[in-house]
């Protein structure tokens, strides 16, 4: 492998030294003079008709400047569908409608004014259950679609229907079949900075929008949209973002608390705030996704598996964010998730009054991952193999075409798999323990981009000072993966520089080139790419410079040592060496002539080339710039959801070792191994840490987080109520690294933002299976679910 | 509304401020005292994101009472660097260790530590864990931040 001065080496994050020292600036902290303080009123019903809203009272109070109902703003639709207005004024279909929003000196004051709005309701039945909404004549939770044509039914027209091979032939073919149904849940993104903007326009309604987003040109677009709609086509829209206090999914879509701080700053001709409390976060945020799935997969004597059918019913709750179009992302590992030649896949979205939901890391993955794992977990008992044998049989392999027509390029499954068996002695453990347990689950998930829309691609522009100062303006966001790091690795590695010679601006669409979005674990990936190309053109300039001014910065500095120093011998140089710059290279800001690289006579500090090189001759002066755009050589997905979407996929096995307290129904989890094929990390330790961030995150999804929603409202929203993870559970994970590189990433990288996330939950039930014999199939696995799958159990042996 | 005198130690110099009783001792260090690091991540005593030191103790400060601070002595976060900027070693740690991730959490992450390592120079990791059990972060799964402060706590 190459020597690589900064490639798989752990550099601090010394970019951020900022969010150690209590200075960086996130939307909380940000104070623009004399902005003002937003809030929103919700629903109090989870499907009502709004009969009167009177906001006398509210308007009247000191320091109120504005109150804003349906009444006052253009009635015009957003959301993924546009099935919504951004303030409600007709019907609520969920408690976390908005009906109100008031802007005020402070917030206690807009809190204060909400409490004064009037609203009469008149409460209309509601729908909570999708298979209800489902059945025909169930009452409609919209009677009007986007176009305002009459709708027939709560379904939703989308069409996520995959199919591959042939399902019948598949079920022929078959020795063993399973078939089960599996239920996931919502749950919150839980980032510990919660939502929020600040609104800002200039006296010609040209917008600053402070904002959290991954994707800065997903949400200018959006505003623009909604200004063509309200009056302000052509106004210009500058989003950016400030620190992000973590996004994890919320920050993909543009949420109506947006829009409505846009209105509220319009009304007010003030900077406006709208900052989320915790228990908003919880309950007027979209979660994610829930599915209820019925699959059934089949294999042969050998094990190999047959096929795989796989039925899906989403609540989508009242309208649409991205959380309709998880299945799309399910698709990867229900159709490419082991080698299955026959796959059939559909899933409906249901309207109901529940709350509707977006991405959270994994998007459908994890959804999808635990139906397909558990019911892999089931097949291979009911075929008489070892699960890990008969993973092992089923895996992917580079060279790979997959029923959804993904390439796979490069697969560490066989080695993640390994790994996990040997890290928790498997053969002496499976199947071994009383009320002890180990199972496995894996994943395959994008890595090279995605693309989801006409350009995947990321621009970059990094432009080097005099001084060797490299400054990288960057379409991209962070919101705490550690890109400053990780990219200023790879530009460093690139140029010959060091990584703290780098800086970044990002977040801000007036700087930035477009980037598709920190989103699908692509930012390493795409952006990674970008940086290479640029750095590389940089590189070539400065030695370009070089070329031309080194034999004589050379010649000056050997006279004047000679002229200081009289013993100094001049060295015997052939200076025309230098003179073509493919002679040339730079490392660690040193250009050195490659034909004798430690030969000091032969090196100059890059600072040098810079400080004459540039500067200099009206119109010819010279700078070192280059401007990039990497847009990966992949594929729309096709009207089947086929197609090479990615560049690379991601690879993992989670293990997990557990306990059952067959008494109390507690989970204890002894040991998790994350094993992920990350193609060649680029920074060890910041993998390491989306490992086990995400592996937390999954241990959550698996045994405890669940937002309890009755009848349309969040009963838990807030850290007591709502289970997540703290020190206290401490959960034994380690993180094991393949690394075989893959030949399109960046020096070889994969993305690894969601991969850990994605098998842990199935990992977890299938330990839970071998430990105590039961199959919990819903998530959360409680206690009270364990306590109840072991009385089931213990009821059926009577029997 | 009538406003309170206080005055108190912050970050080891002498402050004092008039603002309303009803305020909490985030709000008065984040308002007053234009001192953001200390966060309010749910602002009801659940998260840890506000943790400060207030004589020598940890507390949420969004719960904390301003009219209670008068006489105190106060450390945030802002106050742990020395008057040169050298960074304290819990600090450097976390930079170095990937304890930080988007970051929100890290003050009062900090701070909590801050009060383990003053009270106890070498804990296990079972007493650091209890030491930030009040502190919840979503991105790291606390694993490196375990570390950090540990590694903190050795080469101090
Ligand atoms: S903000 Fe104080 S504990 Fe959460
Ligand atoms: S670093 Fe993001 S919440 Fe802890």
């Amino acid at each position: 492998m190459a020597e690589y001065q900064y490639i798989g080496k752990s550099i601090p994050r010394t970019h951020e030294t900022d969010k150690v020292t209590g200075r960086a600036i996130y939307i909380d902290d940000l104070k623009l003079p004399g902005m003002l303080y937003g809030k929103i009123l919700y629903s109090s019903y989870a499907h009502a008709r709004i009969k009167r809203i009177d906001t006398t009272r509210a308007k009247k109070l000191p320091g109120v400047r504005a109150v804003l109902t349906g009444f006052d703003i253009p009635d015009v639709r957003v959301g993924f569908i546009k099935d919504q207005t951004v303030l409600k004024r007709d019907v609520v279909r969920q408690f976390r409608d908005e009906v109100a929003a008031v802007a005020a000196t402070s917030p206690e004051i807009a809190r204060e004014a909400l409490d004064l709005i009037e609203v009469e309701y008149e409460e209309l039945p509601g729908l909570f259950d999708p298979f209800e909404a489902m059945q025909e004549g169930a009452p409609l939770v919209h009677e009007l679609d986007a176009r305002g044509r009459p709708l027939r039914t709560n379904i939703l027209p989308l069409p996520w229907k995959f199919s591959a091979g042939d399902i019948e032939e598949g079920r022929r073919q078959s020795a063993y079949t399973v078939k089960d149904r599996v239920a996931t849940t919502w749950v919150n993104q839980c980032c510990m900075g919660t939502s929020g903007c600040v609104a800002d326009f200039d006296a010609n309604n040209n917008l600053i929008l402070y904002n959290q987003t991954n994707v800065i040109f997903g949400a200018k677009q959006r505003i623009t949209d909604y200004f063509s709609k309200i009056g302000l086509k052509g106004k210009k829209i500058r989003v950016k973002n400030v620190v992000v206090g973590g996004s994890f999914g919320t920050k993909l879509d543009t949420d109506i608390y947006e829009f409505i701080c846009l209105q509220l700053a319009l009304k007010t001709k003030k900077p406006v705030k709208i900052l989320f409390t915790r228990e908003e976060e919880f309950k007027a945020l979209p979660p994610r996704q829930p599915a209820i799935f019925n699959i059934e997969q089949g294999c042969d004597k050998e094990g190999r598996l047959t096929f795989r059918h796989a039925e899906a019913v989403l609540d989508n709750g009242a309208y649409t964010s991205w959380g309709v179009t998880t299945p799309s992302v399910m698709m990867t590992p229900m159709s490419s998730l082991y080698r299955v030649p026959n796959v059939f896949f559909k899933a409906v979205c249901v309207y109901t009054n529940n709350i509707y939901c977006q991405a959270m890391r994994g998007y459908g993955t994890p959804q999808a991952t635990f139906a397909v794992e558990t019911s892999m977990d089931r097949l291979a008992e009911e075929a008489g193999f070892d699960p890990a044998e008969f993973r092992m049989i089923n895996r992917n392999k580079a060279g790979d075409i997959t029923p959804m027509k993904l390439k796979i390029t490069s697969c560490g499954l066989q080695e993640c798999i390994e790994a996990v068996k040997e890290k928790l002695q498997w053969d002496e453990k499976k199947g071994q323990q009383k009320d002890r347990g180990v199972g496995m689950a894996s994943l395959i998930h994008v890595a090279g981009g995605a693309r989801v829309y006409k350009s995947d691609g990321h621009g970059i522009r990094i432009k080097v000072d005099e001084d060797g100062s490299v400054d990288v303006i960057s379409g991209g966001t962070d919101q705490g993966q550690g890109s400053f790091t990780v990219l200023a690795q790879i530009i460093a590695e690139s140029m010959g520089f060091t990584p703290d010679d780098v800086s970044f601006t990002i977040g801000d669409t007036s700087l930035g080139l477009w980037d598709a979005g920190t989103h699908a674990s692509r930012h390493t990936f795409v952006a990674g790419n970008a940086c290479i190309l640029a750095a590389e053109k940089v590189r070539r300039q400065i030695l370009e410079m070089s070329a031309e001014l080194m034999p004589r910065i050379i010649q000056f500095g050997l006279k004047r040592r000679s002229r200081k120093d009289k013993d100094f011998q001049t060295p015997d140089l052939d200076l025309s060496l230098l003179s073509d710059p493919e002679n040339l290279d730079i490392k660690k800001r040193m250009v050195y002539l490659k034909s004798d690289p430690d030969n000091p006579h032969y090196q100059v500090d890059v600072t040098q080339v810079l400080r004459q090189g540039l500067h200099v001759g009206t119109g010819e002066s010279k700078t070192v710039m280059a401007e990039v755009f990497y847009d990966p050589p992949t594929q729309m997905l096709d009207r089947e959801f086929k197609g090479n979407y990615s560049m690379t996929y991601a690879f993992g096995t989670t293990g997990a070792e557990v306990e059952v307290d067959r008494g109390t129904g507690q989970v204890k989890i002894l040991k998790l191994v994350a094993a992920h094929d990350v193609g060649q990390s680029i920074n060890p330790t910041l993998i390491k840490g989306q490992i086990y961030g995400a592996a937390y995150t999954g241990v959550g999804y698996a045994l405890t987080e669940e937002i309890k929603v009755q009848k349309g409202k969040v009963m838990n929203p807030n850290f007591r109520d709502y289970q997540i993870l703290t020190a206290r559970d401490r959960i034994p994970v380690e993180a094991v690294l393949v690394e075989k590189g893959d030949e399109d990433g960046p020096y070889g990288a994969k993305g690894i933002g969601e991969p850990g996330l994605v098998p842990t939950a199935p990992a977890i039930a299938n330990a839970i299976y071998d430990a105590i014999g039961v199959r919990i199939n819903e998530l959360p696995i409680t206690p009270e679910r364990v306590l109840d799958a072991i009385k089931a159990k213990e009821g059926d042996e009577a029997c | 509304m009538k406003k309170v005198s206080i005055s108190f130690t912050l970050n080891g110099d002498t402050v004092s401020a008039e603002v309303p009783p009803t305020w909490t001792l985030l709000k008065t260090l984040r308002e007053a005292f234009e001192l953001t690091g200390a966060k309010e991540g749910c602002g009801v005593g659940e998260c840890g994101a506000c943790t400060v030191i207030v004589d020598g103790q940890t507390v949420n400060a969004c719960i904390y009472p301003v009219p209670e601070i008068d006489g105190r002595h106060v450390t945030t976060i802002e106050g742990l660097a020395d008057k040169e900027g050298n960074l304290d070693p819990l600090q450097t740690a976390f930079l170095e260790n990937n304890g930080v991730q988007c970051g929100f959490c890290t003050s009062g992450m900090i701070m909590s530590a801050r009060s383990l390592l003053d009270d106890n120079s070498s804990p296990n990791e079972d007493e650091i864990r209890t030491a930030i059990s009040g502190n919840i972060c979503r991105c790291t799964g606390y694993v490196q931040i375990v570390e950090s402060i540990d590694i903190a706590a050795k080469k101090a």
